[in-house]
């Protein structure tokens, strides 16, 4: 109960440090407007393609094309990548801040423990994100209005579950980036550089290649994407993203207690 | 309330607390005094369980600060060197948050804050960003988040540092005040601070206690030989003879530079020579026109304390005799 509260206290502060900064704003901003981009030009190149395939049904031609996998899954797809750029300048000031204000003493002081804190950050920066998501699913919503045949709504669902998972573990590795320095900036650079390192793991992806290569080709991060973002709900996949968030987590609890036994 | 049992921090090679012992009484102000460097943050940051020591043991309320850390935070409030405040919160909202992560219960909270915020006189500045404020209200502003909990124990880190002369006497007092409820240990290299607020002090030096008592025994017992000065107008000559003539003497030093215009006269330890001094340089037909004993300001005992070579020649006992 008590550990719940304190949870809650740390995203309610992480959550007003967002919001009283440009942080939030600017994140928000951002992400809205490039998940509006990228509706919008996917959303015409379907329209292209099926005006296109429409004619060729004359000739018996192709079927009919699917709003699910075209524009929604492509859209989440090209967020994710978008997800990379953005969630470092979530995370950069989680502890580089706190060690540089000193307010980390405080914290540290506080009766509560050095995972509660990490929790708290943690899901405070991954609530923000949700808030993200959330924004740019209603752009969507057009889709269920207007479409003659309306999308299916699990894969949009799975699609999502996937962009948070996939946020998630980003932010566990930005977490733990800004617990290693005192400055924003090096920590949200350094965490940018290691998950654009996670995302190219993946383009190794290549059924034909050697053991070694497959296994770094696993931890590419949006490698497992595909599934989910058809609607298929893999326990594997989830499971990869989530013990990737915890793995992340555990370093960053780790790098806190060490600095406190070194300091 | 607190003990200190041995306790030695090292980093790496450095050894910056090197085996200290020390106890608080509950209510007791206890002053922590030493040069900067000396280990007082160290100390301090131990027994709030912020670093961990290499050896020894500190207990607080009875609880290992190594062992039961949570339950040694919940009853300690702590004011580091720099206060530590978020610039991007308001007053209220930083005490709220302090308050929820301190364990004060929902109900409470308010209260407490509205209490906190009334003992450290920062009610007028609830709704400013604590980054718009001087520096002597963010300090109080640390204050009020230490006490928000209400809890026995309070370590402050120099809680002075940085404020006007004003709000300095205000801190004191208002420190003054906390004792007796709070047990108090108070870090500073401000004698004067020592002096007025705390029962005892400790004073520490590259890591070690060199001594322990109060305020009062420490300048008492480092006096050894009274030193008198005597401003005489008339010959110097006839002045100077007339109190070498004085029994229980033992030297007389006459104005130099540095003496200021009057003599220095050393009487044995414990005797009190003012009465006879006075006379026999009236009795030779001089004008007295000062008389004044100089005991050794804390000043004075901390620098002895705390310097391995003499800073005046004439303070005799080193620093050994004064702890045994």
């Amino acid at each position: 109960m008590n550990a719940l509260r304190n949870v809650a206290a740390l995203v309610e502060k992480e959550w007003r440090h967002y919001f009283g900064s440009p942080i939030a704003y600017v994140a928000l901003t951002i992400w809205t407007l490039l998940f509006g981009a990228f509706y919008v030009l996917v959303f015409n190149r379907f329209l292209l393609v099926s005006m296109r395939s429409a004619q060729q049904m004359e000739f018996g031609g192709a079927p009919k094309l699917s709003l699910n996998e075209w524009v929604i899954s492509g859209v989440l797809h090209n967020m994710a990548v978008v997800a990379l750029f953005i969630t470092p300048m979530l995370t950069m000031r989680l502890f580089a801040e706190e060690k540089r204000q000193g307010t980390l003493e405080l914290l540290a002081t506080a009766p509560i423990t050095g995972l509660q804190i990490i929790l708290g950050k943690f899901l405070g920066a991954l609530s923000l994100f949700a808030l993200m998501i959330a924004a740019g699913l209603l752009n969507f919503l057009l889709l269920w209005r207007y479409a003659t045949v309306p999308p299916e709504w699990k894969p949009v669902a799975t699609g999502a579950l996937a962009l948070l998972l996939v946020g998630a573990c980003f932010i566990a590795v930005g977490l733990f980036v800004s617990t290693l320095t005192r400055n924003q900036i090096v920590a949200g650079a350094a965490t940018f550089g290691l998950l654009l390192g996670l995302w190219i793991l993946g383009w190794m992806d290549d059924p034909s290649a050697g053991p070694i290569t497959r296994v770094f080709a696993y931890l590419g991060l949006l490698t497992h994407l595909e599934e989910l973002m058809k609607g298929v709900l893999d326990l594997k996949d989830v499971v990869f993203y989530l013990s990737f968030v915890v793995f992340g987590l555990f370093l960053a609890h780790q790098s806190v207690e060490s600095q406190r036994w070194r300091a | 309330m607190i003990e200190v049992e041995n306790l030695t921090k090292r980093y790496g090679r450095h050894t910056a607390v090197d085996g200290i012992s020390f106890r608080v009484n509950k209510g007791e102000i206890l002053g922590f005094l030493g040069p900067n460097g000396a280990g007082k943050t160290t100390t301090m940051r131990i027994l709030t369980c912020y670093l961990p020591a290499t050896e020894g043991t500190a207990r607080v309320a009875g609880f290992d600060v190594f062992e039961q850390p949570l339950e040694v935070k919940r009853r300690v409030g702590y004011i580091p060197e720099t206060p530590p405040l978020y610039p991007d919160m308001d007053v209220e909202t930083f005490l709220d948050f302090c308050a929820k992560i301190k364990g004060v219960p929902a109900g409470e909270r308010k209260a407490r804050i509205d209490e906190a915020a009334g003992k450290t006189r920062v009610g007028d500045v609830r709704k400013t960003l604590i980054g718009r404020l001087s520096k002597g209200y963010r300090q109080r502003v640390g204050l009020a988040q230490a006490i928000l909990a209400n809890p026995d124990v309070l370590i402050m880190d120099e809680p002075t540092a940085g404020l006007d002369p004003k709000q300095i006497i205000e801190t004191r007092e208002l420190i003054k005040g906390l004792g007796g409820d709070h047990t108090i240990i108070l870090s500073t290299h401000i004698l004067p601070e020592v002096s007025m607020t705390c029962g005892r002090v400790v004073i520490i030096n590259r890591g070690k206690v060199v001594a322990e008592d109060t305020p009062d025994n420490l300048m008492h017992r480092l006096k050894g030989a009274a030193t008198l000065r005597v401003e005489v107008r008339g010959d110097a000559g006839a002045a100077e003879s007339a109190l070498r003539g004085v029994p229980g003497v033992l030297a007389v030093r006459p104005p130099g530079p540095a003496g200021g215009g009057a003599f220095e006269v050393e009487a044995a330890a414990g005797a009190d020579v003012r009465a006879e001094v006075a006379r026999a340089v009236v009795a030779k037909g001089l004008d007295l026109v000062g008389l004044t004993q100089a005991g050794m300001s804390l000043e004075e005992i901390f620098l002895h304390l705390t310097t391995t070579e003499p800073v005046h020649g004439d303070v005799p006992p080193p620093a050994e005799e004064v702890t045994a």
